[in-house]
């Protein structure tokens, strides 16, 4: 479904997050040219067409205290992806859950989930858990910690078609 | 801002609207009626967790390939280059995410762009500023709705 160029805007002055002022969104308004009322219901229509996933806080994990997080990487015959990823994602400690395309030699890996966890122990063993539950204890797999963030911020889709400014 | 020492007002307010903010003209008095304070103690508190970047904003989480473009990226980065590959690739505003992994391909980052020909312009152009190798590895289905994380508070 294609966005109309107000949405657009609204999506540009909002991508970035709320201020902490009593009405945000009518600041938001202010930046995209729209009226709160316009702000308010723009956002709302965005949710319920599932363009907006979700709207709120989005935490750190790591600054929260979950020091350990890692893309669990996995080798599904591609018959069996469909199910398992559906299994995995099912299971409440996997929070993204997403099949992408292998680039053999380099990458022999189909689907990708992330975990996280107060430690390094407490992945792994939640990813045994997760192969275990999920019937994958046979698939060839990897856990891969990020050791560093470089950077983390919300998606800009909208960098190229600016606010009416 | 000590997280061991929160509360069941700071703890409330972390689990409680990672989805569903209100979206009313005044959501954090909103969020205050819910629980039980007034809306300037709210203010007061979000501001101290983004100022401690518990908080990394409070806004929308996009479904992917819904408002734009968007694929997962990695490359494999000597690790004596590293630092200033990545340093390049979170140059670009397409970049929102950028993570050094374990793995022998260390450096992972997703690009966003309003539309595909950019994202592919962007993994083309890091390519070939760095002489490195660009797996593109676009989302071919996502099975989880993220509707946030639930903290465990032991």
């Amino acid at each position: 479904m294609e966005l109309t160029r107000k949405e657009r805007e609204l999506i540009a002055a909002v991508q970035d997050g709320l201020p902490l002022d009593p009405h945000p969104y009518t600041a938001i308004g202010r930046t995209a040219g729209l009226t709160e009322t316009e702000v308010i219901e723009g956002l709302r229509r965005l949710v319920d067409r599932g363009v907006i996933r979700r709207f709120g806080l989005v935490l750190s994990h790591r600054d929260l205290g979950y020091c350990a997080n890692a893309m669990v990487v996995w080798d599904i015959p591609d018959d069996a992806v469909g199910e398992i990823g559906e299994a995995l994602a099912a299971l409440p400690f996997v929070t993204l859950c997403y099949r992408r395309p292998r680039r053999r030699p380099d990458w022999p890996y189909n689907l990708f989930c992330m975990i996280h966890g107060r430690d390094r122990k407490t992945v792994e063993a939640l990813a045994d858990e997760a192969a275990r539950d999920v019937g994958a204890g046979d698939c060839p797999r990897a856990v891969l910690f990020s050791t560093r963030r470089f950077k983390q911020r919300g998606a800009r889709y909208a960098q190229c078609a600016p606010a009416g400014k | 801002m000590n997280v061991a020492q929160f509360g069941v007002l700071e703890k409330d307010l972390l689990d409680d609207f990672q989805r569903d903010f209100p979206l009313v003209p005044r959501p954090y008095r909103a969020i205050a009626e819910r629980l039980g304070c007034d809306e300037d103690t709210v203010l007061e508190l979000l501001c101290q967790m983004i100022k401690a970047g518990l908080i990394t904003r409070i806004g929308p989480v996009f479904a992917p390939h819904r408002a734009g473009a968007s694929t997962l990226a990695a490359v494999a980065v000597p690790e004596d280059r590293l630092e200033s590959v990545a340093a390049l690739v979170s140059g670009y505003d397409e970049v929102n995410h950028n993570y050094e992994r374990e793995h022998r391909i260390n450096l992972w980052f997703v690009v966003c762009a309003p539309a595909a020909e950019r994202v592919a312009e962007v993994l083309r152009d890091i390519a070939a500023r760095t002489g490195l190798e660009v797996l593109d590895l676009p989302l071919e289905q996502a099975f989880h709705i993220d509707l946030g994380f639930p903290l465990q508070w032991s």
